[in-house]
């Protein structure tokens, strides 16, 4: 077995490059045997003024970029771009979660408090500066990924991933002429000086990241993780927390019991005297509705006020009110029939006594006060009278 | 290997001699007119002296430990400011005369009507604080004469295992300086509001010791360097490194600081907070946010880019920048005591500053005539010079 494998790595490495050169010259190529040769080769090279060429190395050689004249590389201001992307990008999602999108108040800070946004920026910073370092290096600066560079499969690779050192000089480089660039070689002491030309390939295909092949294993793969990980989130591994969907949680469901507390009951009633958070005590609970007269509806009628008491409105209301308020709704058989919201009686009550039904329940119809908010019930208040007004518009209710 | 290396010109000395004249005048007007205050002022010189002084024995160590080469040439300039340890146990006598007014769980009537500081009793009293204090001190001694003794006699014998026994007191002393610079940061400053605790106040001076080390070995050695009072030049990717863990230190006492305002504004505990609020009361605000652009977000943006770790006159600013940094956080930890409204800059308190600088010119002038400024036995002397980073 292990045999088979040492055979096909030898046959690998050994077949040759099958493919068809062009005439097309791609570069001239020359070994050299020692490091110090390769410092002087690059040396000289850099100082005749070529700019489009490489050195090969098989294993780090120390001072080699000085002498190949690499200052400065644009890396750096790449990595510091993306550094800073990515700081802004991170605070722009911690406000987005924790101010605009979902605020949760959380120990009594603001929704958006820098020191404890500050760790996740830290993180956002690192990542971008990371990746734009790695992306910017082998995508914008090395131009890869570059599958078939006519470079590949040649004997100049062999041997200078192997035992010796080289150099390229590009056709594309402007002072490019091959008999000179031979010369050069000549002089510096290189041999095995080649040409390497373009594949066929190379000058007929545009790039390999649209190639259809490519492309289609991409999706391929793409399709094959989204289905392993669809079956196994969903399937294998559905009652493993913490994979469950966060089914079963660590707290305390109403009605169910615990061992906490010495009476066994894990819903617990308020401390005396306390008032639970977006709760407000109801002082006219039970009273006749005259008593409420006073009370003002503290939200502005503004659009969003309106909306949402429509919303409100809609869902609690209308099964019974209908959706305009005419006694009409879809519960009209199963349930007995409520008066019109447009007569006399209704239309004469301040804003107080709609809300004190709506908490306190009148004849069949229940208290309200558990299933809707106060501030939406006061929405609810402002919708009504909206309908109410609808219903008898007078003339300059009509807009211009 | 010889190297001609050229005496310190003489404005060192005369400036040394030039500082610490005037620095010890004003300290002595401050006393004179203000004993209380000038005590504040007294024991900020002495911590920037104690970072200075430990932090160049812990960084001398730290090359030992981790056999670093590109550091040996200049791990002289180090070693000579480490010598500051010795002239720590005579300065730090005033500080046990101003104990009274600096520390007010020493106020026996304040500690009996105060239960917290009643509870703090067995730690924070006088016989041991004095007893810590000389422990502490000793170490440092001690390790300070075990370093260069070895690291001397090696001039001479060329003897590799004074190496190897460098190294072994190194790893011992690697654990003591964390242990005795926390202990020096609680009981000298944090003890300055007994009834604070942080558990990262340790930690918190330890990361500035070292960017002070750093940038003052940085600013010596470059200076030097340039100016080829060590018979060698090397290249410029020394400042790299010089300019690398300065800027590492730097954010490391950025992280540090920070991790300990962000846990202590989150908890919210009043016995915690009043400390951070104390900094954010009258004027201090003002200071406390200046600490974060010219001891992070300055240095951090200039020492960021690897041009400017190599250029030699941009990397002495920045270490001169530190260190200055540097003593403004002390600032920052030591003066609200004293000034809870609002800092004041005069000459009270500038005097020690002059006065610490002269000291710190002076110990070095003095070290440098008397011993080789090159480390010229030491087996990593010779890679140190060859040092290459790629």
């Amino acid at each position: 077995m292990i045999k088979k494998i040492q055979n096909f790595f030898k046959e690998f490495n050994s077949r040759e490059d099958d493919e068809k050169r062009s005439g097309k010259i791609y570069a001239v190529t020359s070994l050299f045997d020692t490091p110090n040769e390769i410092m002087n080769a690059s040396t000289e090279v850099a100082d005749k003024g070529y700019k489009r060429f490489d050195t090969f190395t098989p294993y780090p050689v120390h001072g080699l970029d000085q002498a190949m004249g690499i200052t400065n590389p644009l890396v750096g201001p790449i990595a510091f771009v993306g550094g800073i992307l990515g700081c802004f990008l991170a605070l722009l999602m911690i406000w987005w979660m924790s101010d605009a999108n979902y605020p949760n108040i959380i120990g009594g800070k603001p929704f958006f408090a820098l020191p404890a946004a500050i760790p996740i920026t830290f993180e956002g910073t690192v990542l971008l500066t990371g990746i734009a370092t790695v992306v910017g290096m082998l995508v914008l600066l090395n131009k890869l990924p570059k599958i078939n560079n006519p470079l590949n499969d040649t004997e100049f690779m062999k041997h200078v991933s192997s035992d010796k050192f080289g150099i390229v000089i590009g056709a594309n480089d402007k002072n490019f002429s091959e008999t000179e660039v031979r010369d050069l070689f000549q002089s510096l002491g290189g041999h095995s000086i080649q040409n390497v030309y373009y594949r066929e390939s190379n000058l007929t295909d545009k790039t390999p990241l649209f190639d259809s092949k490519f492309i289609m294993t991409l999706i391929a793969v793409a399709g094959l993780t989204a289905l392993v990980s669809y079956f196994t989130l969903n399937y294998v591994l559905y009652e493993v927390v913490p994979f469950d969907w966060m089914r079963h949680q660590a707290k305390i469901n109403s009605q169910s019991p615990s061992d906490f507390f010495p009476d066994k009951a894990g819903m617990r009633t308020p401390v005396e005297g306390t008032v639970a958070r977006g709760f407000m005590p109801y002082e006219y609970k039970g009273l006749p509705d005259s008593a409420v007269r006073l009370l003002a509806n503290p939200l502005p009628a503004s659009k969003n006020i309106l909306e949402r008491g429509q919303d409100r409105y809609n869902i609690f209301c209308s099964p019974c009110h209908g959706y305009f308020g005419e006694g009409d709704g879809r519960m009209n058989d199963q349930f007995p029939k409520p008066p019109s919201l447009h007569n006399n009686k209704v239309l004469n009550w301040m804003d107080g006594n709609i809300y004190h039904v709506l908490t306190n329940g009148q004849n069949v119809m229940p208290s309200y006060e558990s299933q809707i908010s106060r501030d939406d019930r006061w929405a609810i208040v402002h919708y009504v009278r909206a309908l109410q007004r609808s219903k008898n518009a007078k003339d300059q209710d009509l807009p211009k | 290997m010889e190297f001609n290396t050229k005496k310190l010109p003489a404005s060192v000395g005369k400036w040394g001699m030039i500082l610490t004249a005037v620095g010890a005048i004003m300290a002595g007007a401050a006393f004179a007119v203000d004993s209380h205050r000038a005590m504040f002022g007294y024991l900020w010189m002495y911590m920037f002296l104690v970072s200075i002084g430990v932090g160049s024995l812990a960084l001398v160590a730290l090359e030992y430990l981790v056999g670093a080469n590109w550091s040996t040439p200049f791990r002289r300039v180090s070693e000579f400011l480490s010598a500051i340890v010795v002239l720590l146990a005579v300065l730090v006598i005033p500080l046990f005369f101003g104990m009274h007014d600096l520390f007010h769980w020493t106020h026996a009537d304040v500690v009996a009507a105060d239960p917290i500081l009643k509870g703090k009793e067995p730690y924070l009293n006088t016989p041991f604080f004095i007893a810590r204090t000389g422990i502490m001190i000793l170490i440092w001694i001690i390790f300070y004469l075990l370093f260069t003794k070895n690291s001397r006699k090696q001039d001479i014998t060329k003897d590799p295992a004074l190496t190897a026994q460098n190294v072994k007191y190194s790893a011992a002393f690697a654990i003591l300086f964390i242990l005795t610079i926390s202990f020096a940061a609680i009981d000298w400053m944090m003890s300055l509001e007994p009834h604070w605790f942080s558990t990262m106040f340790g930690v918190y001076y330890f990361a500035g010791t070292l960017v002070a080390a750093i940038s003052i070995a940085a600013y010596i050695s470059v200076g030097l360097n340039e100016g080829g009072y060590f018979g060698f030049k090397v290249d410029y990717e020394k400042y790299y490194s010089f300019g690398t863990l300065m800027f590492a230190f730097n954010v490391f006492w950025t992280y540090i600081g920070f991790s300990q305002y962000m846990l202590i504004w989150y908890a919210d505990i009043p016995e915690e907070t009043f400390w951070i609020m104390n900094r954010m009361e009258g004027t201090w605000i003002y200071f406390s946010l200046g600490l974060i652009f010219i001891h992070f977000i300055i240095p951090f943006l200039i020492l960021l880019p690897r041009s400017s770790k190599t250029n030699p006159n941009l990397v002495m600013f920045m270490a001169m920048w530190l260190i200055y940094a540097h003593a403004y956080d002390l600032y920052w930890i030591i003066m609200p005591t004293y000034f809870k409204d609002g800092f004041v800059f005069s000459w009270n308190e500038l005097g020690f500053f002059i006065l610490a600088f002269g000291i710190i010119a002076l110990v070095f002038n003095y070290m440098a005539s008397k011993f080789n400024i090159v480390p010229v036995g030491d087996p990593k002397l010779e890679r140190g010079l060859h040092f290459h980073l790629n």
